[in-house]
């Protein structure tokens, strides 16, 4: 309604046209404005180009880092599941103490299953696979002791849990050692977890510099658009109004760059196939490669929109004020 | 419909454009504005529109207080008031129609709407025809009819135009003026700024002469042969 004349009606008021017609009325006006910005980016291919471009490689470079660590974070799960723990038995312990040791262990709940090795097996094993074969015969002993593999439940086989589950079995009066080499797990863990870290970082770093350059790019289109803002604020359009073409653009934006980030972390990651497969069939057997699938398509595209939108609606909202009509 | 009390604007840096100016149109009223150039005249318009705020004194368009209109809702204020410029302020690479639908768009009226009024504000000034073209395309006279047609298409109560006849021949400015008469006898108040002394004398409208920011005169233009050379005596 009219602020000055009470009897006159604006806008789609005054055509006597339902609430229903002026809904229907705002969003075609949302729909206009949104193909109309998309055709400016159409009108000037390069220049839209090379922003996209920018705003995909940002996207890019954090997205296949994480991709490649959430991976191998995967892969460290299985290594972990698979962690065993080994028992030397002190050498006089007698068979049949051993074989109760191993019934008591399979009744322990942080036990997944125990698998008993007495020292002639290990012998004959240690035989075949080192090759000393004739040469350990020559020995008046067996030189190794009764070995049992104890394999600890999931919940138990992170570190901090499989150690104190070590500490336990070393308590054990026919245990001379247990072994877990978890040392190494712990550094994986922790190289992981800086990786992660440092892509955190950069990727902050890189969506700050792509809000910028959206930022500056819409800056010079409203600079550039100078007069017929200048001209709609003079005829009566709201800020909000002269404000959603430019939002518009910087959706686009957002929508096309994170299309080109996905579409180029797939590339990279095809290139990288081969590789990526001849490293990790050493470690696990059925492995893929996942984090290209729907949902992270949505949350990059999701992310690339929220950062287009920042971008333009902090110029929008600092430059569009400024121009005035004088 | 527009009454200024006493209203003084200095711009930063000292320059005094207005010094108490007071006057008031009536409804359905068709005034003019006169002075030489820096006398005021378009400071005056500015503070209609909003454009300006005084530094001293209040402005009101049919009883409202501008003072009292907050910026957001400048764009509302503006959407009553039909304004044409010397420059007439087109967008040039839009067509005459687009132009001219521009405060319909901007209101969200139908398409339909939008077409048929935007036909009709070009039949009123002439320029059905030219409503594919762009204002490139178009004389000088011309392209100030557009602007007419874009003031007048979403049907504003009042009409302020600043110089709309300053690049016009005078039978042009004439067929101008005669618009804006054509307007007025449909019940829309005209306030008109121009330096053009001619084309008011030849016309019996209640004419206001600034000088140097003060009000010098307010009367019909008939008296004023005496009051002319008041005007313009430096």
């Amino acid at each position: 309604m009219s602020i000055l004349f009470k009897g006159r009606s604006q806008g789609a008021h005054s055509s006597k046209i339902g609430m229903f017609q002026r809904i229907n009325m705002f969003f075609v006006s949302h729909v206009r404005q949104a193909l109309g910005s998309l055709g400016e980016l159409w009108r000037a291919p390069l220049a839209s180009m090379m922003t996209i471009g920018v705003l995909g490689l940002s996207i890019t470079l954090p997205s296949t880092f994480y991709i490649l660590v959430k991976n191998a974070e995967s892969i460290a799960e299985n290594w972990q599941q698979a962690s065993e723990i080994t028992l030397f038995l002190r050498k006089d312990t007698q068979s049949k103490d051993a074989s109760q040791l191993v019934t008591r262990l399979g009744l322990w709940s942080e036990i997944d299953s125990v698998t008993y090795i007495p020292a002639a097996e290990g012998l004959i094993e240690f035989q075949q696979q080192s090759g000393l074969g004739e040469a350990l015969s020559y020995l008046d002993e067996n030189p190794l002791p009764d070995v049992i593999l104890v394999r600890p439940t999931s919940q138990n086989t992170a570190p901090t849990a499989a150690k104190l589950l070590l500490d336990k079995l070393n308590r054990e009066r026919h245990v001379e050692v247990g072994k877990l080499d978890i040392k190494w797990l712990e550094r994986l863990h922790g190289f992981l977890s800086i990786a992660k870290e440092l892509i955190y970082a950069v990727a902050l770093l890189l969506f700050l510099a792509v809000v910028l350059i959206i930022g500056n790019t819409i800056r010079l289109n409203i600079l550039s658009r100078r007069d017929e803002i200048l001209v709609m604020k003079l005829v009566g359009a709201t800020d909000a109004f002269i404000h959603r073409p430019f939002m518009y653009t910087g959706m686009w934006y957002g929508l096309l760059g994170g299309l080109m980030a996905w579409f180029a972390v797939l590339l990279l990651l095809w290139w990288m196939g081969g590789s990526i497969d001849a490293l990790t069939a050493q470690y696990a057997k059925n492995f893929d490669l996942t984090g290209l699938d729907v949902t992270s398509l949505i949350v990059m595209l999701g992310l690339s929109i929220f950062l287009g939108l920042a971008g333009s609606m902090i110029s929008v909202h600092k430059h569009v004020r400024s121009i005035e009509p004088k | 419909m527009i009454k200024f009390e006493q209203v003084s604007k200095t711009y930063p840096g000292g320059q005094q454009a207005l010094r108490k100016v007071s006057f008031h149109i009536e409804p359905g009223e068709m005034a003019f504005l006169t002075g030489h150039s820096g006398a005021g005249k378009s400071t005056l318009l500015k503070l209609i529109s909003i454009m300006e705020r005084p530094t001293v004194g209040q402005v009101f368009i049919n009883g409202h207080n501008l003072n009292k209109i907050h910026r957001r809702q400048i764009a509302f204020i503006r959407r009553d008031i039909g304004m044409i410029f010397q420059s007439h302020q087109l967008l040039m690479e839009k067509t005459v129609f687009d132009n001219v639908a521009l405060p319909l768009v901007i209101e969200g009226y139908s398409r339909k709407e939008t077409t048929k009024r935007v036909h009709a504000a070009l039949e009123m000034v002439g320029l059905r025809d030219k409503i594919r073209s762009l204002p490139i395309m178009l004389s000088g006279g011309e392209a100030q009819r557009v602007g007419i047609a874009r003031a007048v298409v979403n049907k504003p109560p009042l009409l302020l135009a600043d110089e709309p006849t300053g690049n016009l021949d005078p039978k042009l400015s004439m067929e101008i003026i005669r618009l804006f008469e054509d307007f007025n006898q449909a019940g829309v108040s005209v306030f008109i700024a121009t330096h053009d002394l001619g084309l008011i004398a030849r016309m019996k409208y209640r004419s206001l002469t600034l000088k140097q920011g003060q009000m010098i005169t307010d009367g019909l233009s008939e008296d004023w042969d005496s009051s002319e050379s008041k005007a313009y005596d430096f």
